[in-house]
């Protein structure tokens, strides 16, 4: 029921046609998507399936050849990362893309310094905010004073997410969120993607697990070769499904075909 | 606020398992680096007073090194936000040397012949200066657009630069020696009258002192505002002592230097004052050009520190990408950070030219190796993203030292080099194993 209704409004991100070659390899060929509040969208496929690619363009890292992007139904102009948070678009890299060499407080912030009166920076002001925030994720942590580089895996990945929701994202793209974390970890990220979810955030998740995301997901959507195969609505495929669908390229009935989808001659 | 609190019991807890050295360092919160420098420097003086027969530790040996390490400490500060950004500025020797015809040529020959000013007139340094100053704003404009957005690597544009500079420099005078310069412009090399003399030098230090208070006082009540844990009294109350008897120290051992018993008698009979029995001590006081570096020092570290650029430059230093992806303008910063080094070469170059008194073409021959030494002994690592602007200061001062020293043991000039680099060698894997036991 909640499903129909949001799929009637205007959609949070709307990439339609979206192609970027890369000397000559189209690494997305083609490509629509659309994301709704409150709504979980997986992005599956091999490795150089063109998945980190997409979102790259929608994050403002890339610039693409071709193909729109629409916003709450208005077209959005993002040529870098700068614009793309205008739109309230954050990202979660898979690499984390953190400043190895400062602390947790200057990441959160980075490029969104507070300044104090005197237009110099507040770090005492910014550390108040990222306790906040970190206590909120990960109230154990207490490592603000170190460069991020000294941290273990979650807690980068802590500082990643925190940066990513700090700044009231109303589009969280994470990419490969869980890749170095433990399993409690991982059952960490999956309930704040439940909590975020609920705040009516929309979210991008590109992962390998495909456990992890029927879990978590609303819908799947499946490229191979930089191509669409299908979007589906996870009630309405199995996993055995979308294997067939990320390996073969096999679009099942229940899914929406998209242009990479297998041509069975019938 | 809980998060406070249980930060505070949390340290307490890990305190009472360091040992008494390691909770000093924790309540004071200092470098281990910055002290191991602290401390080689004062070894490095007392092996070179007790070698020279106690000629290095005398008012007038430490006033002459503070004189002679103001222009190298000056561009090592610009040299710290370039290589924090992975950068290299291999031209700096030659911008200075180029930099230093230009403004000699300005005061002692264009302004007076073309534009009509007459000898000593005080315009003339303030234009020369500014003149210079915009040059080198210009070429490290120049250089900073080629390696940010044209995107040549900066060693190969600042080797190229090292060339072009030196040959600009020549080509300035078909390299003449320009002589002598303008009187006001000269102050600025240091000298009996480039200092401030014996009671602005303790108005500086008083001024110095209370600057340290008030930025105690100011960090404690930052962090009381949020609750968090603050350093003990005794630890503040300790390095505010240490920082003040050092400031105050250091301007005794300029005031202890007098001015040459010539220079007294020709400026007593100038003012037709009777020198008395024994001489008329007149103290030298802080030189200009120290102050000038001093200056530099404190704004360079004040935009490092506390200004979104300085941020900037730290981030793209420790992950360029990441700091993209964040929507830093990295090629913008990368150019700034240029021009602010051809601006720090300018002001040095004004001192170098100032002190000798003459412009040459070979002015600042080999200064962007010591620069860059200075930089990397200060703690800047090459690989980017690590610094700070009172370390390469300190590295200037310690390399000057042993230069210095070496002269007064009546070293060869050959074997001063060798020492040299063999102590940038050795002070670099000193540092290398420091960082891996962290």
């Amino acid at each position: 029921m909640a499903e129909a209704a949001s799929r009637s409004s205007v959609p949070l991100i709307d990439m339609r046609n979206i192609s970027i070659a890369f000397g000559g390899i189209r690494a997305v060929d083609d490509a629509s998507v659309d994301l709704h509040a409150g709504e979980v969208l997986a992005l599956l496929g091999h490795n150089g399936a063109g998945k980190s690619t997409l979102i790259k363009i929608l994050s403002g890292a890339y610039k693409r050849d071709a193909g729109q992007i629409f916003v709450n139904g208005e077209e959005a102009v993002i040529n870098n990362p700068r614009d793309a948070k205008k739109y309230g678009i954050e990202t979660i890299y898979q690499t984390l893309a953190l400043a190895d060499n400062v602390d947790a407080a200057a990441n959160l912030f980075l490029g969104r310094e507070l300044m104090t009166r005197w237009n110099t920076l507040d770090d005492v002001a910014m550390e108040a905010e990222a306790r906040k925030v970190m206590g909120r994720l990960n109230p154990r942590f207490q490592r603000f004073k170190e460069p991020v580089i000294k941290l273990s895996g979650g807690q980068r990945q802590s500082v990643a997410i925190a940066r990513a929701i700090l700044f009231n994202a109303r589009i969280l793209i994470m990419d490969e969120p869980t890749a170095a974390l433990g399993p409690q970890e991982t059952a960490q990220v999956g309930e704040l993607v439940r909590q975020l979810k609920a705040d009516g955030i929309g979210i991008f998740l590109i992962s390998h697990d495909i456990h992890d995301v029927f879990e978590l997901a609303d819908r799947v959507c499946v490229m191979k070769n930089g191509q669409v195969v299908g979007t589906a609505s996870t009630q309405d495929v199995t996993q055995d499904e979308v294997l067939g669908m990320i390996i073969l390229g096999k679009c099942p009935p229940g899914a929406i075909p998209g242009p990479g989808a297998l041509k069975i001659a019938a | 606020m809980s998060d406070a609190t249980s930060a505070t019991t949390a340290d307490r807890a890990r305190e009472a398992e360091l040992g008494p050295l390691a909770r000093f360092l924790k309540a004071t919160e200092l470098d281990i680096r910055m002290l191991g420098m602290l401390g080689a420097l004062v070894l490095i003086w007392t092996v070179l007073h007790f070698l020279s027969g106690g000629l290095f530790l005398t008012p007038r040996n430490l006033w002459n090194l503070s004189v002679q390490t103001s222009s190298v400490a000056i561009m090592a500060t610009g040299m710290v936000l370039v290589i924090v950004l992975r950068n290299i500025d291999l031209s700096v020797g030659s911008m200075e040397g180029f930099v230093g015809m230009v403004m000699g040529v300005l005061q002692a020959q264009i302004l007076i012949r073309v534009f009509g000013f007459s000898l000593g007139e005080p315009w003339i340094w303030v234009i020369a200066l500014g003149c210079g100053i915009l040059t080198g704003l210009i070429i490290g404009a120049l250089h900073g657009f080629i390696i940010a957005y044209l995107e040549v690597p900066a060693f190969i544009v600042t080797l190229g630069g090292l060339l072009i500079w030196r040959g600009a420099a020549w080509w300035v005078t078909s390299g003449q020696t320009v002589a002598p310069l303008d009187a006001t412009f000269q102050l600025m090399g240091g000298g009996p009258m480039g200092s401030i003399g014996a009671g602005w030098s303790w108005a500086v230090a008083v001024a110095g002192c209370l600057g340290v208070a008030f930025l105690m006082l100011n960090g404690r009540s930052q962090r009381k505002r949020f609750r968090f844990p603050l350093r003990p009294v005794w630890a503040e109350v300790l390095l505010g002592g240490v920082a003040c008897a050092a400031i105050l120290g250091a301007v005794w051992v300029a005031n202890s230097y007098p001015w040459p018993v010539g220079i007294v008698r020709r400026y007593a009979e100038a003012r037709g004052v009777e020198v008395p029995e024994g001489g008329l001590f007149i103290a030298h006081g802080i030189a200009i050009p120290v102050l000038m570096a001093v200056a530099v020092g404190i704004v360079m570290t004040f935009v490092t520190n506390r200004t979104r650029f300085g941020r900037y430059v730290f981030a793209i230093g420790g992950n360029p990408e990441a700091a993209n992806l964040a929507g830093i303008n990295t090629r913008w910063v990368t150019m700034k950070v240029f021009m602010i080094m051809g601006v720090l070469v300018a002001i040095s170059a004004a001192i170098s030219s100032a002190r000798l008194n003459a412009a040459t073409n070979a002015l600042g021959t080999l200064d962007e190796l010591l620069v860059i030494a200075a930089a990397v002994i200060g703690g800047t690592s090459l690989a980017g993203g690590a610094g700070t602007i009172i370390g390469a200061m300190l590295g200037a001062l310690l390399m000057q030292s042993l230069q210095s020293g070496m002269v007064l043991l009546g070293i060869d000039s050959p074997l001063q080099n060798i020492v040299v680099g063999a102590v940038l060698v050795i002070a670099v894997w000193l540092d290398t194993v420091y960082r891996k036991r962290v």
